[in-house]
């Protein structure tokens, strides 16, 4: 390689390699607002290397799954609280709205809306979030992954 | 080691090439696209979860992909033009750039398409989704320094800077789903573990992506040639097509 063109990839790189690492820190200085939501965990004990709690009427969205068993619906209206968790302690979600497709129970879910107690949710968005595994039905069925789809009734839809 | 590739830095070789190129190409994607799309949308099974709305995967994951590899394609010809100063990388980047913004603006909306069904929502400021649009920013950054200059010259080397700098958000966009939380779910395909789909899901997700692939590549051949062409209208050998063309 002449020398011209050693000096100019010599350039290029540098800046290439000098962009990397401005980008590297910045994301990683900001890697905890980058996050979409909290999870239950640190609702309650706070994010774990900043400790940062979400405040009681603060706006924030949380992300969990739905705890099998804990959802409890109005059988009059749309209104339906159920119970998130990742791997500690749980979050109690309130809801008035037709929840999504997805949603099920063991499901993941993103839930926005404002912090009411230390641990409860008034949510006025709840968005399901899938995982990166397809498979069939008969497979699915195999493996054990079904889970049971909610259905509204007529009363609750005409509300 | 590279003397064999020294010929094709003549516009008129790779012009020629690159003509000859294009229909096989076109023809390996016109074949290919058919086969995948129909075998995905009518006879890979529905997803235990999400139905058939799964099937819009077969279009969404293939243009994401193809939306980043092509940036780094144009990265990689404008690093080897400002290094090695090979005025025809710059002809392939300006060919590329408006065919990634494309597959960047079909990734956003089936990305959207599916969004609404499954997870309730069109949009979300999500990383995975916000550095995807911030892509589709830098494409059209790309393409806009590309016409921004009548001296072709200074139009490759100032679209090339941009496009080098830009290319730090390739590994963003790939790992966004890994760093943070996001709503997107993680990589299906795209990764060093078994893919996470079953295989009667995965062959025709592979035929699509080649096909696209080929799409793509024919596309980009077809783009290089008009635009060798436009830059060396001046040159004899392009009289000569022209004037050949003419009596035909």
């Amino acid at each position: 390689m002449n020398p011209r063109r050693k000096k100019r990839l010599t350039i290029v790189s540098s800046i290439l390699l000098g962009i990397a690492a401005v980008a590297g820190l910045t994301l990683y200085a900001l890697s905890q607002n980058i996050d979409l939501f909290y999870t239950p965990t640190e609702i309650v004990q706070g994010k774990t290397d900043t400790g940062i709690k979400p405040v009681i009427g603060q706006r924030i969205r949380i992300g969990g799954l739905v705890v099998p068993g804990s959802v409890k619906r109005d059988s009059e209206s749309l209104k339906v609280s159920f119970q998130l968790v990742d791997k500690g302690p749980m979050v109690t979600v309130n809801f008035d709205g037709i929840l999504p497709d997805l949603f099920r129970e063991g499901q993941g879910i993103v839930a926005n809306g404002t912090l009411v107690g230390a641990d409860v949710l008034e949510a006025s968005e709840v968005l399901a979030k899938h995982d990166e595994n397809y498979m069939p039905k008969e497979i699915a069925e195999a493996v054990g992954e079904n889970h049971q789809k909610l259905d509204y009734n007529d009363k609750q839809l005409s509300n | 080691m590279w003397k064999w590739l020294h010929p094709y830095a003549n516009p008129e070789v790779s012009y020629h090439f690159s003509v000859k190129l294009t229909p096989w190409l076109t023809a390996i994607a016109a074949i290919l696209i058919p086969v995948g799309i129909v075998w995905a949308l009518a006879f890979v099974p529905a997803d235990y979860q999400q139905g058939d709305s799964f099937r819009i995967f077969y279009l969404h994951v293939p243009a994401a992909m193809l939306s980043m590899g092509i940036y780094v394609g144009i990265a990689i010809a404008a690093f080897s033009s400002l290094v090695w100063q090979l005025k025809l990388a710059d002809a392939s980047a300006a060919a590329l750039a408006p065919i990634g913004a494309i597959f960047t603006v079909i990734a956003l909306f089936t990305g959207a398409a599916w969004g609404k069904p499954m997870w309730g929502t069109w949009w979300i400021w999500d990383a995975r989704l916000t550095s995807e649009l911030i892509l589709l920013f830098l494409y059209l950054g790309v393409i806009a320094l590309h016409n921004a200059f009548d001296d072709k010259n200074l139009a490759g080397k100032a679209a090339g800077i941009l496009s080098i700098v830009g290319v730090i958000n390739i590994p963003i966009i790939h790992y966004s789903v890994e760093w943070w939380n996001t709503l997107h779910q993680g990589a299906t395909v795209s990764k060093l573990d078994k893919p996470s789909m079953s295989v009667e899901m995965l062959w025709p997700f592979l035929i699509c992506f080649l096909g696209f692939s080929f799409f793509v590549a024919a596309l980009g051949c077809k783009r290089f040639c008009t635009e060798v062409l436009a830059r060396n209208s001046m040159r004899p050998w392009v009289r000569a097509l022209a004037t050949a063309q003419e009596k035909k």
